[in-house]
């Protein structure tokens, strides 16, 4: 409605009118103020998130490096190119064309990219070792994450305390206790072996090599990430135990229960749904490490540590700067994520 | 324990002390206190090294590391941290600091708003987006950086910016920034708000009034939970950062503390306690929150 078709003598709404209007009908309006408070939070997640996931999976179907810019479909990737010859004058004498490659353009070459992938040594060795740093780490993260929780459950002075000292592997950033480990594990002064050596369990005569050694250097890396990851499981796990009522405890005591049999009937039922959750969370989590091989080991000694996520990064940021190749790297991890992203998405929707 | 006594005289004349003593040495208290022991040993002994080494000079680091004496330890190895030009860990402190503080207010904002949206408002699809904005939280960072990298560059975003860069830790932090404070804002009770807005007051003076200083303290307990997140973070510092000078304190110290295979122990440890340092005293304080941000999403708030 314009404002000359209004009724003489009514009031012009002034421009600060109209808008504390419409703020109000916005404010007012549930869907659309909700909507609209959502915006930015949606635009970051589109635009930052989703979009350039979608491109990933794009580039894993071509031969992309970085600084090619343009996408041709054909898997030619010659052009035409017409060169015309001039004279001094600037007056053309003749022109030719020949087919040259062009090194800005990049093109689809289908599943070639995950062929080659399977077909390489290095990745097939990150495959088995992404699963086997995964899987060990999750289930040594809950036992002793198990053990920290009943441990912190028990203990009646100082309990804030012991929780504070016993998250601290968590709350460190990680790159800079990596460090610490990395000095840890050094070749000639490793502290580790130091104390096995007082301990009297190894000799004095050799060192071990933490971090040459193929499989040591597999067991190096996992350590770390478990002196990380146990107190998320333990302080997951210590707060459903907090939800246990005593009574049930004191009736099982009383109905004769020992104690493996209360807490397998007990706490067990009770933790359950926190430990599920909190596994299928750090399962993706282990499974997207990258930072601890990364510092630790690089992936080395003879590959032996290399997880999809440090050869996506040598793959598509280092070398060759293989775009394509390295999202294909990075990409086959999401098969494996999806299914727990829904499964965990599942159990969150239960919750509520 | 009386029938027992009267039993054994001679036990129950000097019994006080054994006892209280027996008593205490249970079975359950000496696993208990095995448990203890290990745990702590466990979390903190390679802290303790890491802050251990620190003190300590390169002399004494590299003929015995074990052998540690008092008069050993000294303050150099920080402040060599704070002298050496080729060294630049004030300039990455800084730069930690500009990504941790800009990235983590921006996402308190957008994902604050959405938060208030998800938590307060009622509307179709509501909690299907809120789910799948969480969703993203999940997607491990490995799946992104090389496509964000491309992205940055098509943009033309400068690159070894602390801006670029911040604009990165969005990804990670916003998606579970929103989850968490949806769930404070479910938490203010809507009789309150009812009340306020029966009483006439507008939706935004009751956003103000009511939902703002209630949800307050866990917006700004998230904040500092976002900024610790933010300063370790470490791939795609990585990814993004190329020039000595615009490293963050992680990417500074793993890249320049080492001359290939020759490792300064006493500075790279330093630098680790340091910088390790903003984010102890950010979880002393807010320790609550700090475990309410850890288990957030598995444990509903």
């Amino acid at each position: 409605m314009s404002a000359g078709q209004e009724a003489p003598g009514a009031r012009q709404p002034s421009v600060w009118h109209r808008f504390k209007r419409w703020r109000s009908r916005c404010l007012e309006n549930e869907v659309l103020l909700g909507y609209l408070l959502l915006a930015p939070t949606v635009l970051v997640v589109l635009g930052l998130i989703g979009y350039p996931f979608l491109t990933s999976i794009f580039y894993s179907f071509t031969n992309k490096s970085v600084g090619q810019d343009a996408f041709i479909f054909s898997r030619d990737p010659t052009v035409l190119t017409t060169y015309i010859e001039t004279d001094e004058d600037g007056n053309e004498i003749g022109r030719y064309t020949v087919e040259e490659e062009d090194k800005n353009l990049f093109n689809f070459v289908g599943f070639d990219n995950y062929i080659a992938l399977i077909n390489e040594r290095i990745y097939r060795k990150a495959f088995v070792n992404t699963f086997n740093f995964t899987v060990t780490a999750v289930i040594a993260k809950i036992l002793l994450g198990l053990g920290m929780a009943l441990t912190l459950n028990e203990v009646r002075r100082f309990r804030r305390v012991f929780r504070a000292t016993f998250m601290l592997p968590w709350v460190m950033p990680t790159s800079l206790s990596v460090l610490g480990w990395l000095w840890m594990f050094d070749p000639q002064f490793s502290v580790v072996t130091h104390l096995l050596r007082l301990l009297g369990l190894h000799s004095w005569d050799v060192s071990i090599p933490w971090k040459a050694d193929p499989q040591l250097a597999m067991a190096s890396v996992q350590v770390v990430n478990i002196w990380r990851g146990t107190p998320f499981f333990g302080m997951m796990i210590l707060a459903s135990l907090m939800t246990v009522p005593t009574e049930l405890y004191e009736a099982a005591t009383v109905d004769g229960a020992g104690w493996l049999q209360r807490f397998w009937y007990v706490t067990m039922p009770f933790i359950l749904p926190v430990l599920f959750a909190a596994l299928l969370f750090s399962f993706v989590r282990t499974m997207g490490d990258f930072q601890i091989v990364w510092i630790l080991t690089n992936g080395g000694p003879f590959d032996s540590t290399q997880l999809i996520a440090t050869r996506a990064y040598q793959v598509a940021i280092q070398g060759a700067k293989e775009t394509g190749l390295g999202s294909a790297v990075a990409v086959s991890l999401f098969p494996f994520v999806l299914p727990i992203m829904v499964l965990y998405l599942r159990y969150l929707r239960r919750e509520e | 324990m009386t029938a027992i006594s009267r039993a054994n005289p001679r036990s129950s004349r000097r019994g006080h002390f054994f006892k209280r003593a027996i008593g205490f040495i249970s079975v359950r208290n000496i696993i208990l206190a095995a448990a203890l022991a290990f745990f702590t040993f466990f979390t903190l002994f390679p802290v303790s090294w890491m802050v251990l080494t620190s003190f300590r000079s390169d002399q004494a680091i590299d003929t015995d590391p074990f052998a540690i004496r008092l008069e050993d330890l000294s303050l150099d190895q920080y402040a060599r941290l704070f002298t050496d030009p080729y060294f630049p860990f004030p300039k990455w402190m800084l730069n930690s600091l500009i990504v941790s503080a800009a990235s983590s207010a921006i996402a308190i904002l957008v994902g604050g708003i959405a938060a208030y949206s998800l938590g307060r408002l009622r509307y179709k699809g509501g909690a299907v987006i809120g789910l799948a904005i969480f969703s993203t939280y999940l997607l491990p960072p490995v799946l992104l950086f090389i496509p964000l990298r491309v992205l940055a560059a098509r943009l033309g975003l400068p690159s070894n910016s602390v801006w670029t860069l911040t604009l990165t830790y969005l990804t990670f932090l916003v998606p579970f920034i929103s989850w968490t404070l949806s769930s404070y804002f479910r938490g203010v009770p809507i009789e309150l708000v009812e009340a306020a807005r029966i009483d006439g007051a507008s939706r935004l003076r009751a956003m103000v009034v009511i939902d703002m200083p209630l949800v307050l303290p866990g917006a700004i307990s998230m904040f500092f939970f976002a900024f610790t997140l933010s300063w370790g973070e470490y791939m795609y510092a990585l990814t993004f950062m190329s020039q000595k000078m615009a490293y963050t304190v992680p990417l500074g110290m793993v890249n320049e503390a080492h001359v290939g295979d020759l490792y300064f122990w006493g500075k790279l440890m330093a630098g680790a306690v340091l910088g390790s340092v903003p984010v102890v005293i950010i979880y002393s304080f807010i320790m609550d929150y700090y475990l309410a941000g850890m288990t957030a999403g598995a444990v509903k708030g």
